[in-house]
């Protein structure tokens, strides 16, 4: 049975620009001192930053849980925002709504979802238009890419 | 290629190098969209980039990069040289735009990320 090791939850705010990427970095460092694997860490950090960043991006609000048990390390995030009409859409390269704005922070050219999605050995989107989005995506301990 | 010739190379003012002497790359990857470093994670690469905000070492802290030139005379605010120096990314600035700083390291032997 799949043993639970470590969960936390944090909160992400829309438009915090400032501190967004914070929550993502906290957990690669718990994960580097937990002395995980680091190609899984690299993984890890590349669904969670671009994950948050999509909530900074989009959304008013949302929650990012981390779960790490015996096997693999999942992160659900849950947001409040506009939600994507069409995920096929959303999840191609290259396909993205972001402003001007969005794309002077570095991000919002339509290859987040795509590096999710290419980290993930196992990946979900699920949105509700006007509602919001929600996201699971989960790596495998023993994997390496 | 370690990271001090770099600086002479690219004529860098050097905002936080702690480990400039000891620290050596071979590949960089050069971009201002975070998410195409990202992309193409390569562990110890330099970043070349024009994007000078707190992302950037952010997104060094993620994808295992240990140095960042910022382009075009950019200098990203203290808040985000803090953070650097406390994470031991190396931060350098060159008055050199983008293409002209990825021509002198392709030049000098320092080959693309992807």
């Amino acid at each position: 049975m799949t043993e639970e090791l470590l969960r936390r939850t944090f909160e992400v705010l829309g438009r915090d620009f400032e501190n967004a990427g914070e929550t993502s970095t906290e957990v690669t460092a718990i994960l580097k001192d937990l002395e995980i694997d680091p190609d899984i860490i690299l993984r890890v950090g590349i669904v969670m930053f671009e994950a948050e960043m999509n909530v900074v991006m989009y959304a008013k609000k949302g929650t990012m849980t981390f779960i790490l048990t015996d096997e693999e390390i999942a992160v659900d995030v849950a947001d409040e925002g506009p939600g994507i009409p069409d995920i096929d859409l959303a999840m191609q390269r290259g396909y993205s709504t972001a402003s001007d704005e969005m794309r002077e922070m570095g991000f919002g050219y339509g290859l987040g979802l795509p590096n999710i999605k290419k980290n993930s050995d196992a990946f979900v989107l699920a949105s509700e238009v006007g509602k919001g989005t929600r996201l699971h995506s989960s790596i495998r301990l023993d994997s390496n890419g | 290629m370690r990271l001090d010739a770099i600086r002479d190379l690219l004529q860098c003012e050097v905002l936080v190098g702690a480990h400039l002497a000891d620290l050596e790359v071979d590949t960089a990857i050069a971009s201002d969209a975070m998410s195409a470093v990202l992309a193409s994670p390569h562990p110890r690469a330099l970043m070349v980039t024009g994007l000078a905000n707190i992302q950037s070492v952010r997104t060094a802290l993620i994808a295992y990069v240990p140095a960042i030139v910022y382009v075009r005379g950019s200098r990203p605010e203290e808040v985000t040289i803090r953070l650097a120096r406390e994470k031991n990314i190396v931060l350098l600035s060159t008055p050199m735009g983008m293409f002209d700083s990825c021509g002198l390291l392709h030049g000098h032997g320092i080959k693309g990320a992807t």
